[in-house]
């Protein structure tokens, strides 16, 4: 379009990367973070316009269409969305990028120029990074794709567990690796199309096997790993365009995203390679175990008595779960919330690193009910307070309060720090049933002698309380 | 069924089985209530009040006790009382039956179910049901207020223009449902406590009052707690170690307020009249144990004794002292029982001997005693047998092993290796920078705070869409079917730009102090 120096695209890609870089270091905290938010924005913008102005010379009409529709479904998609469904929105962004690196490579490898570009070593190199985006893509789009349509409920959320699913797994992985050397071979002389298609569909079909054998409690290593390889296929596409931004931007998302893996897993004292393997958790949660252990009786409470003990207690520690988010209740509790600290008592929120369905995922809930964020604790900064705890109110949760993971050493949980709420005076747990949590465990904190249950949904219950108080 | 609610007739007894809030939960476990008028009077519960829950009242007992098929009363009904009992009817109240053999035989004879609310097993599943737990806490915060009535001084320490006033020392011995009570009481007014109890796993729960735990200087490991989580008879070296103690802080605490008993056995002599003595002037000793012979040598039951400027206080009727709060606690421990006895809530009793509860409660049954009921198989406190609960599991990987990451790096620098003996330039610049870029991100990430993860996943799904750039490079294409791929790129990657950067934004929006 515009005769432009090259090096003035490079250090716009430079400025662009920089801006990345402060966008994620903004999230440090509340303050910063909307500062990044827009630093993030603006290297967005500088990138497009420096690709805009350096590479393109024709067809600017299809692209800025292009851009129009798509912008507008983007912002309406995200002025719509609900906070609970945040974690599906995720998800379905994520397939677009996996999409996107799949399209890229096809069109990239359909380019005729391709072959008087690169010769010998460097086709085959080029080739591999073809090869390794459309791979990464392909997972990352049907991956993403089941893990939105269990997220939303459309995808039963139990683990599918087929016979053989490792050798299953395995098998697809040969099969990928052995069109891979097809594909390269074939490239070279000109063709590698067949190939190409065969190995997406083996990394297609992988991705939906993979996310179909993950269970409910394990979605938020789920989606933060999709977050990752959606990273991991931009960077790919990089190296086969030959663009340091792309593989800049991709190598941070992607070590992003490997990262909140990594912490989502440590919250459960699991390993990443068991969590993948799949085939822990339920659906909806099992009904308690008829016989076996008599695990003596539960105390239930009514909503009036949940008033009382609020109303009377100094320091009140409310632990929300995704139950919370399931009953929408978010606001309700925000509504308690406030009238007990005009109250004078001390409300605070204590959330469990994988508590929701995506990391940070409650966090984002009482933001939106408007929970002010320097109440909100992480585990590790109040599980000490617990003593000092009047009432605890866990709302929705099971297996993030189950004090067997810290001394049942067979439990299936064991070792998984849990919020110790057992250890304040009182702890009321809101639950639609005695069903187990996802993780199918049976939790002991019920038949606590200073724990009460309030049955119900969470919404309803937390209304009548409010309405006592 | 019909329950009848009589007036008490023990002299002094305030308290009264039922009250109007209650009775209000009765009447929709399907039963009729009746209450003797003036039955609740002491305890500040008007026959209007009953009247508007929804009961009858009835003017005399003998009707009364005729007309009912339930009764529910607190203290054990005295010769003639057990005589009107009918063998259709069924009697719930304390009886003691250790202590009243002759009434209990009486009882029996009557053909009569009754059911003694002193004999509730003491398992978890029962705790909502035990009312000795309940009179416990309320004597317990009532000897307190006794004491505190008796004390000349502050319980809490106080620095005034006047001077200063010290906080007073309370000594709570035994730390079961009524000592963790006084603890409490006394905490709250300001006082020092310490606590000593013969059973070393109730240390936790003093310490948890924020009181002091009195730890004998004792060689053995001699563990006070018996069946059921009562405290049971020490060895004679424990005990004599342990009135060393209590002479000792006599001297040093204003107030003592003990708690200690065995089931079944008269309360042991903890403080002797010369410890009691040698307190200082103005001291108050409340004895709950009173009852059962007192744990103080001075106690005079039922009353209030002055020995040498220190007080002594022997009431047996601390509960009755406080009607109103017994009267709802017990009414409600009672209305909770006939909860598990009415299952189909139609206001007719089952009483079913299976029920590990329900066998415990009941005393005598169809002209048959069947007290003592078989030892329970739960104890409220975990039984001695057991291990201590398994060592926390988390996974310290002890001294970790340096031959597999070894094995691991060498492997990736020999890889690294090899491509780099293999690899152009131009890939090896971009490998650096790749490299590189994983090591920012990940320096970078470490600090993100965990309440942004949701907001940084969205961020990065939005700067993740730079993959955009590709499809740009290749939409000036004049191979048709490449020009439309990128132009669907750009389509569906503007979706993710706009929207994860917009979603974003709504979502940092929200976060506010």
């Amino acid at each position: 379009m515009f005769e432009v120096n090259e090096g003035i695209i490079q250090v716009s890609y430079i400025i662009a990367t920089i801006l990345f870089i402060l966008a994620l270091g903004g999230l440090s905290n509340q303050e910063t973070a909307r500062r990044g938010n827009w630093y993030g924005i603006i290297g967005m913008a500088i990138a497009l316009v420096a690709t805009l102005v350096g590479d393109v010379t024709q067809n600017i009409e299809y692209l800025i269409v292009a851009l129009l529709i798509g912008g507008t479904v983007g912002i309406v998609a995200a002025r719509r969305v609900q906070m609970t469904q945040m974690p599906e929105l995720v998800a379905i962004l994520h397939s677009l990028v996996g999409m996107a690196a799949v399209a890229v490579g096809f069109a990239n490898f359909m380019d005729p120029e391709r072959l008087s570009h690169y010769v010998g070593v460097e086709l085959t190199i080029h080739d591999v990074e073809t090869y390794l985006g459309i791979l990464i893509g392909a997972v990352t789009f049907s991956g993403s794709v089941i893990a939105f349509g269990k997220l939303s409920g459309r995808i039963s959320g139990s683990p599918l567990a087929l016979p053989a699913r490792h050798w299953l797994n395995l098998l697809l992985l040969l099969g990928a690796i052995w069109y891979g050397y097809q594909f390269v071979v074939d490239s070279a002389a000109g063709a590698g199309m067949t190939p190409l298609i065969v190995m997406t569909v083996i990394a297609l079909l992988f991705g939906i096997h993979m996310v179909m054998a993950i269970g409910g409690a394990d979605m938020p290593v789920v989606v933060s790993m999709l977050n990752s390889y959606s990273g991991w296929a931009a960077s790919a596409t990089g190296f086969m365009l030959g663009n340091d931004l792309l593989i800049v931007t991709g190598a941070l998302v992607g070590s992003s995203g490997a990262i909140l893996s990594y912490i989502m897993c440590r919250a459960m004292n699991r390993k990443f390679l068991a969590v993948i393997a799949g085939g822990f958790g339920t659906g909806g949660g099992t009904p308690a175990a008829a016989g076996g252990e008599d695990q003596g009786e539960v105390a239930p409470i009514e909503p009036l008595e949940t008033a009382e003990l609020l109303l009377n207690a100094k320091e009140v520690m409310i632990i929300p779960g995704y139950g919370m988010a399931v009953a929408q209740a978010q606001h309700t509790v925000f509504e308690i919330t406030r009238m007990l600290r005009e109250k004078g008592v001390n409300v605070r929120f204590g959330i469990h690193p994988v508590a929701g369905r995506m990391p940070g995922h409650m966090n984002v809930l009482l933001a939106e009910a408007k929970v002010p964020y320097d109440i909100v604790f992480e585990m590790d900064e109040i599980n000490e307070d617990f003593p000092k705890v009047d009432v605890s109110v866990v709302i929705g949760a099971n297996d993030i309060v189950n004090p067997s993971a810290l001394t049942d050493p067979n439990s299936p949980i064991a070792g998984m720090p849990v919020l110790e709420c057992w250890k304040g005076k009182v702890s009321i747990v809101l639950k639609r049933s005695m069903a187990t949590g996802y993780a199918g465990v049976q939790n002991p904190l019920f038949f606590e002698d200073n724990t009460r249950m309030l049955f119900g949904d969470a919404k309803t219950t937390l209304d009548e309380v409010l309405k006592n108080l | 069924m019909r329950i009848g609610v009589p007036k008490e007739i023990y002299e002094g007894e305030c308290r009264v089985a039922t009250t109007p809030d209650v009775v209000a939960q009765l009447k929709k476990l399907g039963f009729d209530v009746a209450v003797e008028s003036g039955a609740g009077q002491k305890a500040s519960f008007s026959d209007d009040a009953y009247r508007e829950a929804g009961c009858e009242i009835i003017d005399s007992a003998s009707d009364l006790w005729s007309k009912s098929d339930l009764v529910l009363k607190v203290r054990a009904p005295d010769s003639d009382e057990a005589a009107r009992l009918r063998s259709d009817q069924t009697l719930i109240s304390f009886l003691w039956p250790a202590q009243n053999p002759e009434l209990l035989k009486q009882l029996t004879d009557t053909g009569a179910t009754v059911m003694a609310m002193d004999s509730v097993p003491r398992i978890s599943r029962a705790q909502k049901v035990d009312a000795l737990s309940s009179m416990g806490n309320i004597a317990g915060y009532r000897a307190v207020v006794e004491a505190a009535q008796h004390f000349g001084r502050f319980f809490t320490g106080q620095i005034t223009a006047a001077g200063k006033v010290p906080p007073a020392k309370v000594l709570v011995i035994g730390a079961g449902v009524a000592g963790l009570a006084a603890i409490g009481a006394a905490k709250s007014m300001g006082a020092i406590v310490r606590s000593f109890d013969t059973r070393p796993e109730v240390k936790e729960q003093v310490e948890s009052m924020d009181a002091e735990f009195l730890m004998l200087d004792f060689e053995d490991d001699e563990d006070g707690a018996g069946e059921g989580g009562y405290a049971k008879v020490m060895s004679e070296a424990f005990i004599k170690a342990e009135m060393e103690l209590f002479a000792e802080q006599a001297k040093d605490v204003d107030i003592i307020i003990t708690t200690a008993l065995i089931p079944g056995r008269p309360a042991p002599k903890l403080i002797t009249a010369e410890t009691a003595r040698s307190m200082k002037d103005g001291s108050v000793i409340v004895d709950l144990a009173a009852e059962q012979g007192g744990n103080c040598e001075l106690t005079v039951p039922g009353e209030v004794a002055h020995v040498d400027g220190v007080t002594i206080i022997g009431y047996t009727d601390l509960p009755s002292r406080l009607a109103a709060q017994s009267s709802q606690l017990y009414g409600t421990n009672l209305r909770h029982l006939l909860t598990d006895l009415t299952p189909e809530k139609d206001g007719n009793i089952v009483v079913d001997m299976e029920d590990e509860v329900i066998r415990g409660t009941t005393v005598c049954k169809d002209g048959e005693t069947t007290w003592p009921p078989p030892a329970p198989k739960l104890s409220a406190a975990p039984p001695k047998a057991e291990p201590a609960p398994a060592p926390v599991v988390v996974k310290e990987e002890g001294p970790r092993s340096f031959v597999g990451p070894a094995i691991g790096m060498a492997a990736a620098g020999l890889a690294l290796l090899g491509l780099g003996a293999v690899a152009p330039a131009s890939f090896m610049a971009h490998f650096t920078v790749f490299v590189l870029a994983c090591f920012v991100g990940y320096m970078v990430i470490w600090n993100v705070t965990a309440a942004l993860h949701t907001p940084l996943m969205s961020v990065t799904n939005a700067i993740s869409s730079i993959i955009v750039i590709g499809a740009l490079m290749q939409i000036s294409s004049d191979v048709p079917i490449i020009k439309w791929v990128a132009v669907g790129t750009v389509l569906i990657t503007s979706v993710n730009i706009f929207g994860g950067f917009a979603v974003t934004r709504r979502m940092l929006e929200m976060f506010r102090k």
